[in-house]
């Protein structure tokens, strides 16, 4: 390894050849103000277009100033990053990004979260000297994600995400000079698109410029509504990421907490999605089971590998873009609507409410959730099985609206029965978490032997596609795991290809998982936040008595009591769908 | 039916014009008229003969008699002592301003041709659309002759040592970026011909793709070869139909003559061309933002390093060129690095072909030494300001470049001493400017230009070059104080200073260079709200002076927004605030009472 | 055509095309044969030339001039489009600026036919790489 010798800021700094000047100051605690650049190290993820020159500094002997993040530490270099010359020019471009973008930011979606109000304040400006024109584009309202573009600018960090990390390609920088912006192409809406909702855009928008559709409206007015029996589930990665939202460190847990707050907010039944998970996988695994069954006896005509279908980002990509291969996902319903069936039917009835007048509110670290439970074949009679699917961002803000002081909550535990979960069920909510958790159920329902070592650490890490053989007691089951379309693609490629060797494949649309997903705090660039959520997950796990779903008695209660048996004619009316080609209904013009 | 044995070829160009030369055609007319010779000797006028200074000329065929400062008068001795006597008149004579030797013959004057042709040399002489023209005039020889007698590395070395820069404007040393490239290991190297012509005004490039296209397929292979690439491409702009037609029916008879392809000239190298299309942006002349728009993404340029010769095209080692730099290598390598290097300049060899444009009589395409001056360009060869017109300035390297003025003249071109003066060479055009021209209006207008053009990656270029044109939209619009003005050097400053490329880096020039020489003129905008050239409609007012109006109410029909009122029999008013500055009242009026304040 | 195969080829090719052009310019049917160039670049063609060059062609031939009429690039005189070069037998070539159709008919009747100079000419200003050495 080669190492470099510069100075930046009269400070020497030994960095890598290689390094930017960007972080090589920052190793030296020089923290250089940038607006575009965005790197997440662990899920190797960089977004350095050089498109806002905030970042420029000094470097003796050039003529220029040289932006930071794609200038690379070279031997010798003398970097200077707080010149008169550096500030007054950073200050003049944040001036003229300020100068076209809307100054609503009193109620604006992302203020006080928003990376150009902080900059602006950073850099102390107080008056922006270059007034004129603002651009204009028309607002997109999707079912998940609303696009105010009059609020962009342009770092290109949504491009990255959409195309170079899930290789969706629906976003791209349209246009010219002032009229540039990130679009769909055409500048057409995100529904006539190729986009799976998976909010990652919305996850890394520095501005307001890309957000979630706001249903927190909608769940007061339901909580307000006395003829309404509220109902609210969360899911396994909202735990793990909330309390960011209070000024706790990333990685803490507030379970507790948060079945409190919820309790608080007025919500009549609080349980957890993590029950819903529970049976996804006694579902899933069965159907897993089924195929390697039939196809180790031999039959030609069985689709392997099984696909995970969980996550919705993902069934909308492979609706929209792999149309040929809809029958190579398990059918089971993702945990939110398996959950939404069973309360507006099973857990209606137990408590003599008619559906019409259950709420379902899913708290979801996702926004391709809110397209997913608005999908017409989860509804029965145009009553959808979840009503409203909120995200952790949008929990914490009804949080702080109802004056409830999060920190000092006690905590409480979640209602039955579909409050009950399993450590199957906590891990989820990270890449790997749904595949370690078919795979402790499937290898004792397959071997009827008891698993010994329910940890698989062959299967956890951050790595973007891993892969593992587990031993079924002498039948090798080869599993696979992607986090990030971009990953999910190639297997997926193999599979079309005939080229897959595995048996089980988990993909998970955002990278880390739903830890990581488009609905959760923001990050803020920080990848150091996304390992410690995973981390609290797999620690929950740990400290749970139970720790195979199908050993969740309230899960046993339910088949034993309404359904019968995984993938009976009622589990699959109510637990199972089908998929449809939504390639054709891209409009290209 | 007369058979002339003697011409007098008159010029007749904008200069010689004004000097009286069909007065002197005339003359010498009638005096052969009188002596009985208009059958055998015959009077023509002809365009500019490129040397205005010492006109007007009259040239005598077949002798070739160069005749300078001739007046009406000396029409009669031309004939009678030249014509019938045989004896050249001296005193008219051409003397050489060193050996103070009077030049008679004007085929060994050849110095007052301010041009030179190397890059154009077959332009206007071959039939493009035909090799074997192409051939007879020693296409491909040179590349004969680098494979048949030079290493790839003795070729570079003759391309850095004839001190070639890259004529698209940067000016970077073609031989070093051509030595950059082929130090580069890796399995597959490409050669790109920049055809994407963007100056406005500028056609440098079209038109040898369009007279010559086959040095620039012959270059490429040279350069394929000594950079080790086996693969070329074109990138031309979708806007160039005639240049794609002739330069893929030249590929076709290339290959078809083995001179692309596999085993060219049985020396064992592959070289094959291929065309991409550009769909007309200014910023994919710039090198990366080029090879973006080949690879099908979105025409942005992004950060150097790496440099192409680094990571280009598909991520492999890059040479990028422009056509006119290759019009120049076969040259090069027939006449030597030597013989290019002794043309131009200390630090720019050869020649430059320009777009000269704007408010001058010989609107062309030149080309010419390094080191000429602008006023041999504007007045030798361009023949001058239109109408007789003062000279206000010229404006090189496009968006990028800057306004020279007077002062300048006298400047040498090339690379450096452009740069030094606040300008630079640019792609090649150059657009003089006369007294009617507004430098605000000039600035405003190449502003406008590269906010168009910007791509609107970086900050301070997408909205920055919008503030600057916007404010000066306020200036010549009369809205404007000197607060404005320090605004507009300010963010010229950052603009400059912080902007991702060239196109960024440069486009404050035209307003800089113009602040810097015509301060005068910014100042009059903003505090006498005045545009003496009367370019800047919102600061100039049509006033009708009460005593020569004699109340016709002419002036008032034609008006179109009912601007005009008054008494008939009285004199007539207009009022400001409606009147929209058509002036079609004063072309109406025969009183000569509505004038521009 | 055969392909080039070598150097040798190149030079030989070279040395063929040459006497054919210059026994187009000085053999025997030199007395009769006038060479025709119309600058024929976007700039020309957008100012007329293709129809100049139509002119001469369907013209010299009615006329019964023997000729050879070719296109070729921009000569650089924008300000005088169309441009064409005319060469009759044995003399230097001569470029005529403005040409429209009536200009053709008076260069084929006056010059072509008579050798009779009409104004328009357009003198050479530059030195070729030839005249450079």
């Amino acid at each position: 390894m080669e190492f470099v010798n510069l100075t930046i800021d009269n400070k020497s700094v030994k960095v890598e050849k290689g390094t930017s000047i960007l972080e090589a100051a920052r190793s030296v605690g020089v923290e250089i103000p940038t607006l575009c650049h965005m790197k997440l190290d662990d899920v190797n993820i960089e977004n350095k277009p050089g498109g806002c020159r905030i970042c420029v500094v000094e470097v003796d002997g050039r003529r220029n100033l040289a932006p930071s993040c794609c200038t690379k530490a070279d031997a010798d270099m003398v970097v200077k990053t707080n010149t008169m010359r550096v500030l007054n020019s950073r200050r003049t471009v944040l001036e003229l990004i300020l100068s076209d973008h809307p100054a609503d930011c009193l109620i604006c979606a992302k203020s006080g979260n928003c990376e150009l109000q902080d900059m602006a304040h950073k850099l102390g400006v107080r008056e922006i000297h270059f007034k004129g024109e603002q651009s204009t584009y028309k607002e997109d309202f999707s079912p998940s994600i609303i696009r105010d573009l009059n609020k962009c600018i342009m770092c290109r960090r949504c491009e990255t995400m959409c195309n170079e990390v899930q290789t969706v390609g629906t976003l791209h920088a349209v246009n010219r000079g002032f009229m540039a912006v990130v679009a769909p192409a055409f500048e057409m809406d995100l529904e006539k698109s190729t986009c799976t909702y998976c909010g990652q855009c919305v996850a890394v928008c520095p501005t307001g410029a890309l957000t979630e559709v706001d249903h927190t409206n909608e769940i007061v007015r339901a909580l307000a509504d006395p003829k309404k029996k509220v109902v609210v589930q969360t899911a396994p990665a909202v735990r793990a990421a909330l309390g960011e939202e209070f000024g706790l460190e990333p990685g803490t847990l507030v379970t507790g907490q948060m079945a409190a707050a919820l309790r608080r907010l007025g919500f009549d039944y609080v349980f957890d999605t993590d029950f819903s998970a529970d049976l996804t996988i006694m579902e899933e695994g069965t159907e897993l089971l089924g195929r390697l069954g039939k196809h180790l006896a031999g039959d030609k005509d069985v689709k392997l590998p099984i696909l995970t279908s969980c996550c919705p980002g993902w069934v909308n990509f492979f609706e929209k873009q792999f149309p040929d291969m809809l029958d190579i996902p398990s059918t089971a319903r993702s945990p939110q609507q398996m959950f939404g069936a069973i309360a507006k039917t099973y857990f209606a009835d137990k408590i003599e409410t008619k559906r019409e007048d259950m709420v379902v509110v899913s708290v979801m670290p996702c926004l391709a959730k809110k397209y997913e439970c608005q999908r017409e074949e989860f509804a029965t009679d145009g009553n959808p099985d979840v009503d409203y699917s909120i995200s952790t961002r949008e929990l914490a803000q009804l949080i702080q609206r109802a004056n409830i002081d999060f920190n000092t909550l006690p905590n409480e535990d979640f209602d039955h029965p579909m409050g009950e979960s399993t450590g199957a069920a906590v891990i989820f909510g990270t890449t790997g978490g749904v595949i370690e958790a078919a795979a402790r159920t499937a290898y004792e329902v397959h071997t009827k032997k008891k698993l010994e070592k329910v940890d698989f650490e062959e299967l956890r890490g951050m790595e973007g596609i891993r892969s593992a053989t587990i031993d079924f007691d002498g039948l090798p089951i080869n599993i696979g795991i992607a986090h990030g379309l971009g990953n999910a693609r190639k297997l997926l490629e193999d599979v079309q290809a005939g080229k897959s060797e595995f048996h089980a494949i988990e993909v998970m649309a955002c990278p880390g998982g739903c830890i990581g997903g488009g609905g959760q705090p923001l990050h803020h660039g920080d990848s150091s936040v996304l390992k410690a959520r995973q981390l609290a997950l797999y620690k929950e796990d740990k400290n749970k008595p139970i720790r195979k779903s199908h050993e969740n008695p309230y899960i046993a209660k339910l088949y034993e009591e309404f359904l019968g048996a995984p993938l009976s004619e009622k589990a699959h009316h109510l637990l199972h769908t089908h998929y449809f080609d939504k390639k054709k209904d891209i409009e290209i013009e | 039916m007369a058979k002339y044995k003697t011409h007098l070829l008159v010029c007749g160009g904008t200069g010689c014009k004004a000097s009286a030369s069909d007065v002197i055609k005339d003359k010498l007319t009638r005096e052969l008229d009188e002596k009985g010779l208009a059958d055998e000797c015959q009077v023509v006028m002809t365009g500019c003969f490129g040397f205005c200074e010492k006109g007007p000329i009259v040239k005598v065929l077949p002798d070739n008699t160069f005749y300078t400062q001739v007046t009406p008068d000396d029409a009669k001795e031309i004939i009678e002592e030249h014509i019938i006597k045989g004896r050249k008149v001296d005193r008219l004579l051409y003397k050489d301003p060193t050996s103070k030797e009077e030049i008679s013959d004007s085929k060994h004057m050849g110095f007052y041709k301010k041009q030179m042709r190397i890059a154009l040399r077959n332009c206007g002489f071959i039939d493009p659309e035909n090799i074997e023209e192409a051939i007879a005039r020693d296409a491909y020889a040179a590349l004969g002759k680098v494979l048949g007698e030079m290493t790839p590395v003795e070729a570079t070395q003759i391309v850095l040592d004839s001190g070639l820069r890259g004529r698209g404007g940067g000016g970077f040393p073609t031989g070093l970026k051509w030595k950059l490239t082929a130090q580069e290991k890796a399995d597959q190297k490409y050669v790109v011909c920049n055809a994407d012509e963007g100056d406005p005004g500028a056609f440098m490039d079209r038109s040898i793709l369009e007279g010559d296209p086959h040095t620039v397929i012959e270059a490429m292979a040279i350069n394929g070869y000594c950079t080790g690439a086996t693969k070329g491409l074109v990138y031309i702009r979708a806007e160039y139909p005639l240049a794609i037609t002739r330069l893929k029916i030249a590929l076709e008879q290339a290959r078809e003559y083995g001179l692309l392809g596999k085993d060219i000239l049985g020396k064992g190298f592959d070289f094959e061309i291929e065309i991409r299309y550009g769909a007309g942006a200014f910023v994919c002349g710039e090198e990366t933002a080029l090879i973006h728009s080949m690879e099908g993404e979105r025409g942005e340029p992004t950060f150097k390093p790496p440099f192409p010769s680094v990571e280009g095209y598909r991520k492999k080692p890059t040479n990028v060129n422009n056509v006119e730099t290759y019009a120049n290598i076969p040259v090069i390598f027939l006449k030597g690095a030597e013989w290019f290097s002794a043309i131009g300049t200390e630090k720019s060899k050869g020649t430059k072909v320009f777009a000269l444009a704007g408010k001058i009589n010989n609107v062309g395409l030149i080309e010419v030494p390094m080191g000429t001056t602008l006023r041999e360009v504007i007045y030798e060869i361009g023949g001058g300001i239109k109408d007789s017109k003062k000279f206000k300035a010229v404006q090189t390297g496009g968006p990028s470049g800057g306004c020279l003025t007077e002062k300048h003249l006298d400047t040498p071109i090339d690379y450096d001493s452009l740069i030094a003066c606040g300008s630079m060479m640019g792609s090649g055009g150059m657009i003089v400017m006369d007294e009617d021209d507004c430098m605000v209006s000039m600035a405003k207008f190449y502003l406008e230009f590269t906010v168009e053009e910007s791509c609107g990656k970086c900050a301070p270029c997408r909205i920055g070059n919008k503030r600057l044109h916007e404010q000066l939209e306020l200036i010549t619009q009369g809205k404007g104080s000197k607060e404005n003005l320090e605004k507009i050097r300010d963010l010229c400053g950052v603009i400059k200073d912080t902007s991702l490329c060239g196109l960024g880096q440069t486009s404050p020039n035209p307003v800089l260079s113009t602040m810097d020489n015509f301060w005068d003129e910014y100042i009059a905008h903003v505090e006498e709200h005045k545009c003496a050239s009367g370019a800047c409609k919102d600061l100039m007012k049509y006033i009708i002076d009460a005593e020569p109006c004699v109340g016709c109410t002419a002036c008032a029909r034609v008006c179109p927004v009912g601007a005009i009122a008054g008494e008939r029999k009285g004199p007539h008013t207009i009022d400001q605030s409606i009147c929209i500055k058509c002036g079609a009242c004063v072309d109406k009026c025969k009183f000569n009472a509505i004038s521009i304040k | 055509m055969a392909k080039v195969k070598s150097l040798a080829d190149l030079q030989k090719l070279k040395a063929d095309l040459q006497s054919k052009v210059d026994l187009r310019e000085k053999g025997d049917r030199s007395e009769n044969l006038v060479q025709i160039k119309v600058a024929m670049a976007t700039c020309g063609i957008a100012s007329g030339a293709k129809q100049v060059m139509e002119f001469f062609m369907d013209e010299l031939e009615k006329r019964s001039i023997a000729s050879v009429v070719t296109q070729t690039g921009c000569m650089g005189y924008c300000y005088a489009e169309p441009t064409v070069e005319i060469k009759l037998p044995h003399q230097d070539p001569v470029v005529f600026g403005y040409v429209d159709l009536k200009k053709a008919d008076e260069i084929i009747e006056k010059y072509i036919k008579n050798g009779e100079l009409v104004d328009g000419i357009i003198p050479q200003n530059y030195q070729t790489i030839d005249e450079n050495n």
